[in-house]
């Protein structure tokens, strides 16, 4: 191997992978047990799983008909919708966490219209962080998919339609157990992505203990006041998402398309 | 008649313009070379490709297709059969099979139990179980046309089944679908590029080219009075175009052929290769039909060797190796071909 090739590349790895070494030498491993028992790393860890898994129901009930349209419709101008659907893939979270308050805050376009309808307003609640992560993880769900359904043979459905299905009964039958490994991997890097998300969270949903702090934000407030706090907790979520990736390497997922 | 349809699609290059009609019990062989739009004739049918222009009707009153409606394919009473089966590769043969039936809001027992009755009827008992990818190609197909007729549809679309297996596979499923098919009573179109299939399963055929139907009939009458140059290299015969007064055809590329009938006008005379003789010096005994020519190719069919041969007349010539051997002809060589009157067919064009 060229050494301009290979230099370059070992260099990249140690980039990638020391600072998670260093994670591990520095942790306080004896402390661990004791750092997760006080009060509320549990609850932000319970907050954290139950808004990422919410936010990736949100994304699959809404991404995967996108998704849909997107592989298979004959729409006109799907390619601005598609550019559209993957701008928060781009955007800096922190920016889509402005831009859903000024949409659904108490002073928002649709929030205040919320508001004065029923007297609830979304920014600083749980609902808001479950939305925050859907935004900013959904398309990740969604082009996983549509990557999934164009690679899917068409014809399949085809067959199906000869056989008396009609469209809705074609996708439930024949198209989404086709393209579910795709959907699956979409859904474990979405629910990953919505994990680890921080900006958007703690723009649109603040941080409040219990209702709002999930374990991101636990880790970057408790990394001021107690460093050694801070690596018990970013330890738990490098667990996390290394689970993750085993899962996403598990053979089911593999014959997938993730692209 | 039971199925009626005038298809008109414009594609890209291809113009096609079909009218075709099929009676209940009757199987039609779409027969044609590759890009001709026998498919796309047949998509249209299954209602997968709404068309240009024309007419789908079955049963004289059932519009499947006019300039004022489509009717989706999932509302036509249809089964089709794909070159490559198309089973669902996620559920079992049973469910397959029982598939049609199910969007037809059969209870899952009844349409599992109707479902195993097909599977052995087209002799996959005790298969039913395995996933699609579990099967052979042969075995698939069967499965394949199972699905198809399990909910008794008023037409049966086959889009090349043979083409996908291999010889021997070919040869069995090919007498097993012609035994179903036989027994089918609704319309049958059978799309295919060989001509065994169409010959062995069809009661008629019609041959589509460049998007136009060039010639209609029953196998018999195709296989031996063939009207395009590509039917005649199909059936195995040498096809020529003339002008014929009495027992003579001038042939419009030049030359002529002597025939045993008294015809006149636009003709065609077909010519079979294994009736054509070859000979190094003008034969004895002066038959009508002779003429010096050049071999261009030789190549070893089967128990022959086919020689193609130029000159005053395009022809080919099948004759066994012992002869091609005594001849000792290398390509390029000037040869007498002779050929009976007698043998050689001559038709109106």
């Amino acid at each position: 191997m060229p050494a301009p090739l290979l230099v370059p590349a070992l260099l990249g790895v140690a980039f990638l992978v020391l600072p998670l070494l260093g994670l591990l030498v520095r942790a306080p491993w004896s402390e661990i047990g004791p750092q997760l028992a006080r009060p509320g790393v549990g609850e932000a860890l319970r907050l954290s799983l139950v808004s990422a898994t919410l936010a990736t129901a949100v994304s699959l009930v809404l991404g995967v008909p996108l998704a849909w349209v997107l592989a298979r419709s004959q729409l006109r101008g799907r390619s601005v919708l598609r550019a559209l659907v993957t701008v928060p893939l781009v955007l800096p979270p922190v920016v889509g966490g402005v831009a859903l308050f000024l949409v659904l805050g108490r002073q928002g376009i649709v929030g205040r219209w919320l508001f004065e309808a029923t007297g609830f307003s979304l920014p600083f609640t749980t609902g808001a962080v479950v939305i925050a992560e859907a935004f900013v993880a959904m398309p990740f769900l969604v082009i996983s998919v549509e990557g999934a359904l164009r690679a899917a043979d068409a014809r399949f459905e085809d067959a199906a339609a000869t056989l008396g299905a009609d469209r809705w009964t074609t996708f439930r039958r024949v198209t989404l157990p086709l393209v579910a490994p795709g959907v699956a991997a979409g859904a474990v890097l979405c629910w990953a992505r919505a994990l680890g998300e921080f900006g958007a969270t703690i723009t649109f949903a603040g941080n409040f203990p219990g209702t709002t702090q999930t374990m991101p934000l636990a880790v970057y407030l408790t990394l001021q006041r107690e460093p050694e706090a801070a690596i018990v907790l970013s330890l738990v979520l490098l667990g996390v998402s290394l689970a993750t990736l085993l899962l996403l390497r598990d053979r089911w997922l593999g014959r997938g398309a993730v692209t | 008649m039971s199925l009626a349809a005038h298809v008109v699609v414009r594609r890209g290059s291809l113009e096609l313009d079909v009218q075709l009609a099929v009676a209940d019990g009757e199987v039609l062989a779409v027969l044609g070379p590759n890009g001709a739009g026998k498919s796309t004739v047949l998509r249209v049918l299954a209602g997968l490709l709404p068309p240009d222009g024309g007419r789908v009707v079955v049963d004289g009153d059932q519009v499947w297709d006019s300039p004022e409606e489509h009717r989706p394919a999932h509302e036509r009473s249809l089964g089709m059969v794909f070159q490559d089966h198309l089973l669902f590769p996620h559920l079992s043969v049973t469910d397959n099979v029982a598939f049609g039936l199910r969007t037809r809001g059969v209870r899952r027992t009844d349409a599992r139990a109707t479902a195993g009755d097909w599977l052995a009827r087209v002799g996959l008992t005790g298969l039913g179980d395995r996933r699609p990818g579990q099967l052979s190609g042969g075995q698939a197909q069967r499965a394949a046309l199972a699905r198809a007729l399990v909910g008794e549809p008023r037409v049966l679309l086959l889009d090349e089944p043979l083409s996908a297996l291999d010889a021997r596979t070919r040869l069995t499923v090919r007498a097993e679908l012609h035994r179903h098919l036989t027994d089918y009573t609704g319309s049958a179109v059978l799309v295919t590029h060989d001509p065994v299939d169409a010959m062995a399963l069809a009661t008629r055929v019609v041959v589509v080219e460049d998007g136009r139907v060039v010639q209609a009939g029953t196998p018999a009458e195709v296989a031996r009075r063939p009207r395009t140059d590509y039917v005649a290299r199909l059936v195995g015969l040498v096809l020529l175009a003339g002008t014929a007064a009495g027992t003579t055809v001038e042939l419009d590329g030049g030359g002529a052929v002597a025939v045993a009938e008294d015809v006149a006008g636009p003709v065609f005379v077909a010519v079979r290769p294994e009736s054509v003789a070859l000979y190094l010096s003008r034969p004895a005994g002066s038959p009508r039909n002779v003429w010096p020519l050049r071999l261009v190719a030789a190549t070893p069919h089967g128990s022959v060797v086919r020689c193609d041969l130029a000159g005053e007349v395009a022809l080919t010539a099948d004759i066994t190796a012992t002869s091609f051997a005594e001849l000792g002809l290398a390509p390029g060589a000037g040869v007498w071909a002779s050929v009976k009157a007698s043998e050689v067919a001559v038709y109106p064009r």
